[in-house]
């Protein structure tokens, strides 16, 4: 009987060490890799530091998509139709990427006030059938309610 | 009129499941042989009123009936016919229906091959599949009917299908993840059955085991559909993303995968029920927990306008009663689950409860990751945040390399004991060659040191190598190599045929991160592009037509080292009845690399932007999980299980193994 | 409850449980309606009408009115238009329609179809006035008083219950404002 109260102790030991190890570094890494949402009414408030990394949501302001013609840079404004922030993104914009719609930008704000996306994800059809594409897309378990990916 | 038959089926099903969840349950408990008999009829009854729901309802798609509103919003009459098809689970309302019809499939494969089970346990595995079924028709009568009418005004034309879901993979997609997701409510109701009747024995564990292995490898399947259809049709480049909606299907994977493990442990040695049956029902949990999060739009609630509560609601209600209902159940008859305790320090238990224990932190981790934003906004009073990819890959990155470094030693190391000496012995040559190989191979090839290609390229070699050496071994003392292969158990076979699946998905995953390159360029036409060995030349733009959709196809002629190689045919298409744009890319998949272009947009004076990717050993992703489920379902084939059933029916007497464990009536 | 550890599941259960009936109900201010209680922004636009005139925020009614954004390629509008036909028929309140990213000869055949409920369209083909009113996509809708304020929105469709229970309440009660203000102002003059 002492040996093998000797073996479970060590295994709950074994167990209780590793689970702790664990936690220990899903909640470390989770500190180190959340990303805060803003609107550009909070970034305009001063509410982000430069070179946080955040996610910044509003909609592409009509007239104001400008591409480089040489180049893959792209600027445009989005707008929470109360403030603007001016976004910066080198590469291919996603399918639903249209001026008017409601897009989330990734990436951090320079210091000078330009937000530099990293990855642009633009959402939403021009009529209301898209809540319902997007449960489609999210029953078939995609990427995350029919956004379309620019770059990754 | 047809919708409205479709809808009494639908209540049909509903009202028979009620039965279902009671009679058979109430008929074992009391030793009622006639209300136990009523379990098989009624898991019939359930699966045909289901059966013919769905039918109509892809009959109503074939026939263009836009008064019925999901049709009218998932279909339109240009959408070719295989699409209208498949539209049917292209939306939640269908997609639940054909969800429950597979329950009902499920239900019926217990009811046919379970007859060399016991009648009470039957009735109570089906009765408990009927109260789920109960739960999920309830839910499609009361929230989301897809034979809800758009009467008196029917549109005259549907809003057609989203163009993303308009592919091939879609069309089996959803069908095996849904088959895999629900195959779980077999092994639970096994579980709940168990704690119940207080009888969990290896026999029980053998009964259980071939359906919790196919439901597993089914969802293996469907997910690796899933990883391929976004990689294929969303056409960004990746294969996974971590995101909240591809999350819970991984968990409820890995559960599935630490409780066929757990299984064959109790199984064999009569150890760790509780923890199976706890597998068991956390496994379903997750499923569940999947559904949830899916249709009730909570996690999307970054993004989402509309979403509706009250389908939150009522599955949150029905997980709780499910879930808190058998968690509870299991608080209290768990004690009576006696294991039997008798391994040493470096026995096959040992390793399995090790391979457990790192599966089940990564599914917590993932679930942390997955539903701290929802915690985050609750406790922080409405921040929101998202976890991104880095999260997921520091926690799990590292578990995996601890699961394929102990994969390695798990299979050689025996039951109850093994002495250490055995395993160095077994061992020490594979070690050395995995090394030796698994250091060389990178650095030969690259001419460097690639510190993370020679991690990865070392730990494939060690199961290899091992797995070979465990092979050689066990044929050892037969006369020839030939008949030492065919002596060994097909069960066996599916085992390493799944181990080394998981090691080449491994291996694929991590090589197609390190050596992937991808480049966005503007190009004119003439003009070209060079990525690695490649060069990509944009000779033109023409205007194609498909049946619902007109695009610009991009004319791309690719050399490889100068020399031509082929064309590529990238499309940039927008479906004209939902004006939604979509990309198709071009491409050219080999076994070893694949290489292909996507569309950017037109700028002025004919030039487009796009991006070319080369992708190397992407493809070992998708073979191996074919390989993880092939072995899972040749380990379902293995004759132990049927020759049982056969023994049981000579007899014709309840069910007593040899090594079983006494059973404790509670 | 001898075995306390076997109880842990299905209090961490619990917990999650709790989460997520809260989780259900959080705001999501993502894109917040910022233009309540704030002037209808300003416009120049064609109407549906022949004769393609031009119409500005002085065309439309001086009293509490609906805005609804519409399109004929919209079906939650189609389910819509037969509470507005009602509304018109018994001359509960003024609806003025925004025709949004339309093509005309098929808005104009959607409303013979269907009936038109509007006592103007006004025409966005391009959808440049839908930014400026903040609208995600058809069906959208205002809620305007008599000096042209907006003073509700309702994203989606409107359905019976909708339409009882949130947009008349507001109807009616701007409405008596109006009344109670216009009777004030006439009794001043008189």
């Amino acid at each position: 009987m002492k040996a093998h109260r000797k073996k479970k102790l060590s295994i709950i030991l074994f167990i209780a060490v590793g689970l702790s190890i664990a936690i220990g570094l899903s909640l470390f890494a989770l500190s180190n890799n959340i990303d805060l949402f803003y609107t550009p009414t909070q970034v305009a408030a001063g509410e982000v530091t430069p070179g946080q990394r955040i996610r910044v949501g509003g909609m592409v302001k009509e007239g104001t998509v400008e591409h480089n013609q040489d180049e893959l840079e792209v600027s445009f404004i989005t707008t929470d139709y109360s403030h603007d922030v001016q976004v910066l993104y080198t590469g291919i914009l996603p399918d639903l990427f249209r001026e008017g719609q409601g897009i989330v930008a990734e990436g951090m704000l320079t210091s000078a006030g330009v937000f530099q996306a990293s990855r642009v994800l633009a959402k939403h059809d021009e009529n209301y059938m898209s809540a319902e594409v997007r449960s489609a897309l999210e029953s078939a378990g995609v990427d995350s309610d029919g956004m379309s990916s620019g770059a990754y | 009129m047809i919708p409205e038959l479709g809808n009494f089926s639908l209540i049909l099903a509903f009202a028979l499941s009620i039965l279902l969840g009671i009679f058979p349950m109430v008929g074992a408990a009391r030793q009622n042989q006639l209300w136990m008999g009523l379990a098989r009829p009624l898991t019939a009854g359930v699966f045909v009123f289901l059966s013919i729901s769905l039918a109509i309802l892809a009959y109503s798609f074939v026939t263009d009936d836009f008064s019925v509103q999901f049709v009218a919003n998932h279909s339109n009459s240009m959408l070719p016919l295989r699409y209208k098809l498949t539209a049917v689970w292209g939306g939640h309302e269908g997609s639940f229906l054909f969800w429950t019809w597979m329950l009902g499939g499920w239900m019926l494969a217990v009811a046919i091959f379970s007859k060399s089970m016991p009648t009470e346990f039957v009735a109570r595995v089906l009765s408990i599949m009927g109260l789920i079924s109960v739960g999920y028709t309830l839910f499609m009568l009361a929230t989301s009917n897809p034979f809800d009418r758009a009467l008196p005004l029917s549109p005259a034309d549907g809003a057609d299908l989203n163009a993303a879901l308009q592919d091939f993979a879609f069309i089996i997609h959803p069908p095996s993840l849904y088959m895999g997701y629900v195959g779980f409510s077999v092994v639970f109701a096994f579980a709940i059955a168990a704690l119940i009747s207080g009888r969990l024995d290896s026999a029980w564990a053998r009964w259980c085991r071939p359906w919790a292995n196919a439901a597993w490898a089914i969802l293996t399947l469907g997910l690796s559909l899933g990883s391929w259809w976004a990689y294929y049709e969303l056409g960004w480049g990746g294969w996974w993303a971590w995101d909240p909606v591809e999350n819970p299907p991984l968990i409820t994977w890995l559960l599935g995968a630490a409780m066929i493990h757990s299984l064959a442990a109790t199984e064999k040695r009569g150890v760790f029920k509780s923890w199976t049956v706890l597998l068991a029902i956390m496994a379903f949990a997750s499923s569940l927990l999947g559904t949830f999060i899916t249709r009730s739009g909570l996690l999307t609630s970054v993004h989402a306008f509309a979403s509706d509560p009250t389908r939150g609601v009522y599955i949150l209600g029905f997980l709780g009663l499910i879930i808190g209902g058998s968690l509870l159940l299991y608080a209290i008859r768990a004690p009576i689950l006696k294991s039997e305790f008798g391994f040493g320090g470096w026995s096959r238990e040992v390793f399995l409860l090790a391979n457990n224990l790192i599966l089940v932190v990564a599914s917590a981790a993932i679930l942390l990751g997955t539903l701290y934003p929802m915690v985050y906004q609750a406790v922080t009073g409405g921040d929101l945040i998202s976890v991104g990819p880095p999260y997921f890959n520091t926690i799990f990155l590292p578990l995996v390399g601890i699961l394929v470094l102990l994969l390695g030693v798990g299979p050689v190391a025996r039951w109850k004991k093994t002495s250490r000496a055995y395993l160095i012995k077994q061992l020490s040559k594979v070690a050395i060659a995995a090394l030796v190989i698994g250091v060389a191979l990178p650095v030969l090839l690259t001419l460097g040191v690639p510190l993370t290609t020679i991690i990865v390229t070392v730990l494939a070699c060690w199961v290899i190598f091992s797995l070979l050496r465990d092979l050689q071994s066990k044929i050892a003392n037969k006369p020839d190599v030939w008949s030492g292969l065919k002596s060994l158990p097909v069960s066996y076979w599916g085992m390493q045929l799944a181990h080394f699946g998981f090691v080449m998905t491994m291996a694929g995953g991590c090589l197609t991160s390190i050596y992937s390159v991808e480049k966005s360029v503007l190009l004119d036409p003439g003009e070209s592009a060079e990525l690695g060995r490649y060069t990509f030349v944009f000779e033109g733009i023409e205007p194609v037509q498909g049946p619902n959709f007109i695009a610009d196809e991009a004319s791309i002629e690719v050399l490889r080292d100068g020399v031509y190689f082929r064309h590529l045919y990238p499309q940039k298409q927008l479906y004209t009845a939902s004006n939604t744009p979509a990309t198709h890319m071009g491409i050219d998949g080999r076994f070893f690399r694949d290489l292909f272009v996507t569309l950017g947009d037109a700028r002025n004076q004919g030039a487009w932007s796009m991006t070319l990717y080369i992708k190397p050993f992407v493809r070992w992703v998708w073979i191996g999980t074919i390989f993880i489920a092939a072995g899972g379902i040749l380990a379902v084939t293995d004759k132990r299980y049927r020759r049982f059933k056969v023994r049981q029916v000579q007899r014709a007497a309840p069910v007593t193994n040899k090594d079983s464990q006494p059973v404790v009536e509670g | 409850m001898k075995n306390l550890k076997l109880y842990i599941p299905v209090f961490a259960f619990l917990l999650l449980a709790v989460f997520m009936w809260r989780g259900l109900y959080m705001d999501s201010r993502t894109l917040p309606s910022t233009l309540i209680d704030r002037e209808l922004p300003e416009f120049e636009l064609r109407t549906l009408g022949e004769g393609d005139q031009l119409v500005s925020n002085t065309d439309l009614p001086d009293e509490p009115f609906i805005l609804n954004i519409w399109g004929s390629y919209c079906l939650p509008c189609l389910q819509e238009n037969p509470i507005f036909m009602s509304a018109r028929e018994q001359g509960l309140v003024p609806i003025v329609g925004v025709n949004y990213k339309d093509r005309d000869n098929l808005a104009r055949d959607w409303l013979d179809i269907n009936g038109n409920p509007f006592t103007m369209n006004i025409v966005d083909d391009s959808g440049r006035y839908g930014i400026d009113l903040g609208v995600y996509g058809a069906p959208e809708t205002f809620i305007v008083d008599a000096d042209g304020v907006i003073r509700y929105k309702h994203i989606g469709t409107i359905n019976y219950q909708a339409w009882e229970d949130e947009i008349m309440p507001v109807v009616r009660e701007l409405q008596s404002a109006h009344a109670a203000s216009a009777s004030a102002s006439s009794g001043q003059s008189s």
